[in-house]
């Protein structure tokens, strides 16, 4: 194994991991204050990638050229669009079905996936082939030997990081963080506290799902295609990453995320079968790591209450 | 009451198989949830619900006729009985999977990869040996079982929504494994021999002295036997002492535990009968098909089983008839509007859920004595 080609493979692993996070960030935090799991996560994901996509075409046609402004506006439109969509969802389904089993949840957030995948699909102009996302990054590259590191990915790199901090900050520095911290350990007390718990899930769905859309961009940014689907498979490693961190804890989800790329790029380069089973290699280890630390790599705080 | 329903849902169901243009499947799905709805307002489902109650020998026999009936209608149609065979087999395997979630409470994402573990199973087994046809649909099931048992230590560890990436991960895991490998056919599938049963070849059609019924009509038949033998098997569970010991389990783990109920026993008993059940109903599956591939056997397909079951109503047999007949057949017709079904699919399951979190028929309390009130 050269030099080049690792050097590669690592930066492709933590592409993936940093999008895995994002995705599982999400998941963790609708656990933490709703004990939910909004599986159409992952096509919140596709859709802010399509509002991505026609915030670009809507730059091109009138004109606005900069790159730079591109790049901004596209993630602030997608973003804030998907932060919308995240509360209304929180609103109309999720805050509706509180009091029933949490299965029922489970399900009609991912039939809700199903509706908003479908809809792209149908209602976007060709929606059912894959879009050309534009390479929006310079794309530059610096050579290190044969290993070359291009601008763009050093630049998407170090935003999901940035990213991932300031999150992580406003959820541990804030007092909108200290208010959603609160609504997650006990929802009762908080209001008895004079925390407005609808707000608090509505702005938290709004986070997550910003996120998530800040991931679909990333998504289209780095491979520079976009397609109906490719938020279901990343919704659902998005889920099991949160799962394998543990629950409700935001370290455990991007840990999670990082651990899963990792295997799949284990999987990839480092194992003896060939580079196709690596999907199959992370799936089982995570059945095994769910075997060996049944809630997670980091445990939930709490303990169950008999 | 309860004969009167039976006899109405037949038509219904019938008429419904038979249509085709978009304006009476619409008119026909309007109707039925205008029936629904007043039928709910005059006390009539009550009605109904409480007859059955009483007489649960004659709605056996009834649906039984009911099945037949509507076979009998589309002796020649292949692709209605297709679907009816269909529809019967995902009602085996979702009986599996009410063992393991309405009664032992182990949610199972994979149930459509334990049915095609069945369906790969009868492939190999028919194409490389001559082991006889019904010990194929027996060995598809002890394969799936047997290949469950290894998330059984998992499974029994975790809770909630740990347990649900389990099972997430092992449908994932097992469609990308069959797309992967070279031995069963990779994407492109393997093909399966049809149903030969003591030398009655099912892929022939069936002469019945001047009329020629289409081959499905077999596989109705057989997958009917089947059914009958599953919701036997799962009425007699839920009303014996292991029903009891497993909602018990469900209900409070720690409590049972507390009373001399061994939960990782019938957890086991529970998870791995479920999988047999869902091995068997692939592998006759595999063999109606003649052709099977991965894409048969997806996540999205362990959904549709799961959303059976919720729909239903977590726990009753007969919930799971009705929302299979629903989830099965409703997309397949509302194929004129083709685009669009999905779409309104979802959107269907999502107001269900909405409007009756319970799912359609919830289960009841358990009767030990029919005609008894609860």
């Amino acid at each position: 194994m050269d030099f080049a080609l690792l050097g590669q493979f690592v930066v492709n692993g933590l592409m993936l991991g940093m999008m895995y996070a994002l995705v599982a960030v999400g998941f963790t935090l609708f656990f933490g204050v709703l004990d939910v799991i909004k599986f159409s996560h992952g096509d919140v994901l596709t859709v802010g990638a399509f509002a991505g996509l026609t915030t670009w075409l809507g730059l091109v046609a009138i004109g606005i050229t900069s790159p730079w402004l591109q790049v901004g506006a596209v993630v602030l439109v997608a973003t804030a669009l998907m932060a919308l969509l995240g509360a209304l969802i929180a609103q109309f389904l999720v805050l509706p079905l509180k009091a029933a089993p949490p299965l029922n949840t489970l399900l009609a957030t991912l039939m809700l996936g199903t509706v908003l995948r479908e809809s792209v699909r149908i209602f976007y102009p060709d929606g059912a082939n894959p879009k050309p996302f534009p390479a929006l990054l310079p794309t530059d590259a610096f050579s290190f030997g044969n290993f070359t590191l291009r601008v763009d990915s050093a630049i998407l790199l170090l935003a999901g990081l940035a990213v991932i901090v300031l999150v992580h900050a406003l959820i541990n520095r804030t007092k909108l963080g200290l208010a959603i911290r609160a609504v997650a350990q006990d929802a009762e007390t908080a209001q008895t506290m004079g925390i407005n718990f609808t707000v608090v899930v509505l702005i938290t769905f709004a986070i997550g799902s910003a996120l998530a859309a800040f991931a679909g961009v990333m998504n289209g940014l780095y491979y520079n295609e976009i397609n109906f689907g490719m938020g279901l498979l990343l919704g659902v490693i998005g889920f099991s990453s949160a799962i394998v961190g543990g629950l409700g804890n935001i370290y455990g989800a991007i840990l999670g995320g990082f651990l899963f790329a990792a295997l799949q790029t284990i999987g990839a380069v480092a194992l003896p079968f060939a580079s196709a089973y690596k999907d199959v290699f992370a799936f089982a280890v995570v059945i095994a790591i769910m075997a060996w630390r049944p809630t997670g790599l980091i445990a939930e705080a709490e303990s169950e209450r008999v | 009451m309860a004969a009167a329903a039976i006899a109405a849902l037949t038509v219904f169901a019938i008429l419904f198989l038979w249509v085709e243009s978009e304006t009476a499947v619409a008119g026909l799905v309007l109707a039925a949830a205008v029936v629904v709805v007043i039928g709910g307002r005059l006390g009539w489902l009550g009605q109904v619900q409480a007859a059955f109650g009483q007489h649960e020998t004659l709605l056996n026999g009834g649906v039984i006729v009911a099945v037949l009936a509507i076979t009998a209608f589309f002796y020649r149609d292949h692709f209605a009985l297709l679907m009816v065979a269909t529809v019967l087999l995902y009602i085996l395997a979702c009986l599996g999977l009410t063992i393991q979630f309405g009664y032992a409470g182990i949610l199972n994402f994979s149930g459509a990869a334990f049915f095609g573990i069945g369906a790969y199973t009868a492939a190999v087994l028919t194409a490389h040996t001559l082991v006889p046809h019904l010990l194929v649909l027996l060995a598809g099931g002890a394969v799936a079982a047997l290949i469950g048992s290894m998330l059984i230590y998992p499974v029994l560890r975790t809770r909630g929504h740990y347990a649900a990436v389990v099972t997430i991960a092992f449908a994932l895991l097992f469609k990308t494994f069959l797309e992967v490998n070279d031995v069963l056919g990779g994407p492109q599938g393997l093909a399966v021999a049809n149903m030969n049963l003591f030398g009655w070849d099912f892929g022939q059609g069936v002469e019945l002295g001047p009329l020629e019924a289409s081959f499905i009509l077999n596989y109705v038949l057989l997958a009917s036997l089947l059914v009958i033998i599953g919701m036997l098997l799962v009425k007699r569970l839920e009303r014996s002492w292991i029903g009891l010991d497993m909602d018990a389990i469900r209900l409070d783990e720690t409590a049972s535990a507390c009373f001399g109920i061994d939960p990782a026993r019938w957890k086991i008993t529970a998870f791995t009968l479920g999988n047999f059940l869902a091995g068997v109903a692939g592998a006759l599956y595999g063999m109606m098909l003649a052709f099977i591939a991965p894409n048969n056997f997806t996540f999205a397909d362990g959904l549709i089983m799961v959303s059976i079951v919720l729909l239903g109503g977590i726990g009753n047999p007969w919930g799971v008839v009705v929302a299979a007949g629903i989830v099965i057949i409703l997309p397949e017709k509302l194929q004129v509007i083709q685009e669009y079904r999905f779409l309104l699919f979802a959107a269907t399951v999502i107001l269900i859920l909405r409007f009756r979190p319970g799912g359609l028929l919830p289960r009841g309390l358990r009767q030990y004595f029919p005609g008894q009130p609860t």
